[in-house]
């Protein structure tokens, strides 16, 4: 598998840096302070191929604190709000699109 | 039920040992992600997209009731309450956190449970019929032989690291419920012309990119001769897999590029060099495993006794019931009864641990404190005697788990797919519950007969769309979810992939496609009693691709 570090990073919009975090492999975007945090509007945004290479880099090797990184597609809404680029990310911000199990009468 | 010894304890225990060294170490920094990796891939421990993911073995679909209980435990105190059954028949737990695991692993281990062989390119958990040791059909039980392989490859260094993955399934009865030809190897019981045990050996079974049937490469093989066989069939693999591409990697891309006639040879002849060493089975080591499986000590009692038959003809909801969830048992006056995990608005597989208790207490009280699981994700109460069935039927509809949906169209196989999934592109589950509600008429259903509907997230096709009388697998164009269909499909002893009908259809579409495909299987149907597949198979896929893309 290719590390993301020799991907090449096609930017056609704003993106962030995602990962798992290592202890409970929670979802988490890399933050402008070199750190990480679970809320996508604090995530560092970025439309600059080489600032989204830097900004991977220094996600991968932080390997004790996330898993995993890559570069993510988000939309920026007309009040500037971060939003998920596609379903994946989406699904990975806000957990499963269907109901968790519930007990069933009982 | 088997009965582990002390080995198998002791093994289980230093596992957790181990991994929990290993985690600690992972967990301070000791060890990176690449070096951790392939140590939690051993313990099925995986990274999913929201979180970890532990898939844990349930050799041949076989749990006790305080197997179950513990997975209950270990879905209410580590996970988020419940826990999905899959379709090889283990149990996955989709939140756990990796900090947590370790003592996850040590409450399992408890009952001798663990999530070894659920990853990794090893011999995996071993699959089997879940109607093993009860089906009237059966000649012997094949838990026996599967359990005589599974402690034969359990940490086998030499079958630890194989160019990938490696499934076995062995079955016993002249209904194949185990869906034996999509596996690496697969096993068939049966009895030659002078009467002798022996199997029938199947290879380079599997779905996936490039799916393939099971090829027989040999009619008959003596009993004894099960361990050094498959051995033989591991070593060659192992020899001439390859290794340098992970989409040519399985068996079936071997045996399909060699061809079955050249694979087989180059197992007899490593077989021949092995085959009266020490793997040949003696009796003496076969009766000692066949010893620790503990059968129920049954009542004598009469098929179909007087309360069960004025029960039936009294509630029509229960007869119902009885004649789609309850099936002949091989001793008089009991039943196999399966229990539904598809709910309608449910995600199919998914139990809670509320119900997980509930369904082991009744195991408990009903079935000899026996549950199975099925590839088919529902679980099944083996050994229950007729006379029960009433009561157990009210306390089993209390719990949601007896939906009268067993093998119809709303019985539907599914992979977690992109809710959970980090190898999807594309969502399983809400398809699921979208044809499940369409089709929620259970008199409708019914009408329908027998349908097997299977899911893919993705091309790896753990939903097994391809042996789906309706295959659904879900495909990403630009962005968008879409949804190829395959009919025809069917994985039991007359297996056969089914055949794409036609264009992707959208996510919105899908519960109507396969509303227009039931529509067209009641037209053209010759009798009210011709299965969908054999409409499909009588008058090809044409005539169902016409009737969904007139109007698309």
């Amino acid at each position: 598998m290719t590390s993301p570090l020799d991907q090449k990073i096609k930017i056609t919009g704003p993106v962030v840096v995602t990962a798992n975090r290592v202890g409970d492999g929670a979802v988490v975007y890399r933050s402008a302070d070199g750190g990480w945090t679970t809320r996508l509007p604090d995530a560092a945004v970025t439309s600059n191929a080489a600032t989204a290479r830097e900004l991977v880099a220094a996600a991968v090797a932080d390997d004790l604190r996330a898993v995993g990184a890559y570069v993510a597609p988000v939309k920026l809404t007309a009040d500037g709000e971060v939003r998920p680029g596609n379903l994946r990310e989406l699904i990975r911000l806000g957990g499963p699109t269907v109901d968790l199990p519930v007990t069933f009468g009982i | 039920m088997y009965i582990y010894d002390a080995f198998d304890r002791t093994l289980v225990a230093e596992r957790v040992a181990e991994f929990r060294d290993q985690v600690a170490r992972r967990l301070s920094g000791e060890l990176t992600e690449d070096e951790f990796k392939p140590l939690r891939l051993m313990n099925g421990v995986y990274l999913q997209l929201h979180a970890y993911m532990v898939r844990i073995s349930i050799p041949y679909g076989t749990l006790s009731s305080e197997q179950l209980r513990m997975l209950a435990h270990v879905a209410r105190r580590y996970d988020r309450g419940y826990g999905h059954f899959t379709t090889r028949q283990n149990i996955q737990f989709h939140w756990i956190k990796l900090a947590e695991m370790p003592d996850a692993l040590a409450d399992l281990a408890k009952v001798g449970m663990h999530g070894m062989q659920t990853s990794g390119n090893c011999v995996r958990n071993l699959t089997t019929d879940q109607w093993a040791g009860v089906a009237p059909d059966e000649i012997e039980d094949p838990r026996i032989y599967a359990e005589v392989i599974r402690q034969h490859v359990t940490l086998h260094p030499e079958f630890s690291f194989m160019p990938r993955k490696f499934k076995i399934a062995v079955g016993a009865s002249a209904h194949d419920r185990a869906a034996l030809r999509i596996h690496d190897l697969a096993l068939r019981l049966h009895r030659n012309g002078a009467g002798e045990l022996g199997f029938e050996v199947m290879v380079g079974g599997g779905l996936g990119r490039t799916p393939f049937l099971a090829k027989t490469i040999k009619p008959f093989l003596p009993k004894r001769d099960i361990l050094s066989y498959t051995e033989a069939v591991l070593r060659t693999y192992n020899q001439f897999g390859r290794r340098d591409n992970i989409y040519k990697a399985r068996i079936k891309i071997l045996v399909h590029e060699l061809g079955a006639e050249v694979f087989a040879r180059e197992v007899d002849t490593e077989w021949q060099s092995i085959k009266d060493g020490a793997l040949a089975l003696d009796s003496a080591a076969f009766a000692e495993i066949a010893g620790r499986f503990r059968y129920p000590d049954y009542a004598r009692l009469d098929d179909s006794p007087r309360s069960f038959a004025e029960a039936r003809r009294a509630d029509p909801a229960f007869d119902t019931w009885v004649a789609n969830s309850a099936a002949n048992h091989k001793t008089p006056g009991y039943s196999i009864v399966t229990l539904s995990l598809k709910p309608e608005g449910g995600t199919p597989g998914d139990a809670t641990a509320d119900q997980m208790d509930a369904i082991a207490d009744l195991a408990d009280r009903y079935s000899f404190g026996e549950i199975r699981v099925g590839h088919e994700q529902n679980l099944v109460l083996p050994h229950v005697a007729q006379r029960d069935l009433p009561e157990l039927w009210r306390k089993l509809d209390g719990i949601g788990v007896a939906t009268p949906n067993v093998n119809l169209i709303s019985d539907i196989i599914a992979c977690p797919g992109l809710d959970y999934c980090g190898l999807a592109n594309a969502r399983s589950i809400p398809i699921a519950q979208q044809i499940a509600t369409r089709f929620r008429d259970r008199n409708l259903a019914r009408d329908l007969g027998r349908l097997h509907i299977n899911i893919s997230g993705c091309i790896n096709a753990c939903g097994h769309h391809h042996v789906g009388h309706i295959g659904i697998l879900g495909v990403e164009k630009n962005g968008e979810e879409f949804y190829q269909i395959t009919l025809g499909g069917k994985a039991d002893e007359n297996a056969t992939l089914g055949t794409l009908i036609g264009p992707a259809v959208p996510f919105a579409q899908v519960a109507d496609v396969v509303e227009d495909i039931a529509a067209a299987y009641v037209e053209l149907r010759e009798r009210p009693d011709e299965l969908f597949i054999d409409t499909v198979k009588r008058t090809g896929v044409e005539p169902f691709r016409e009737r969904v893309y007139a109007t698309r």
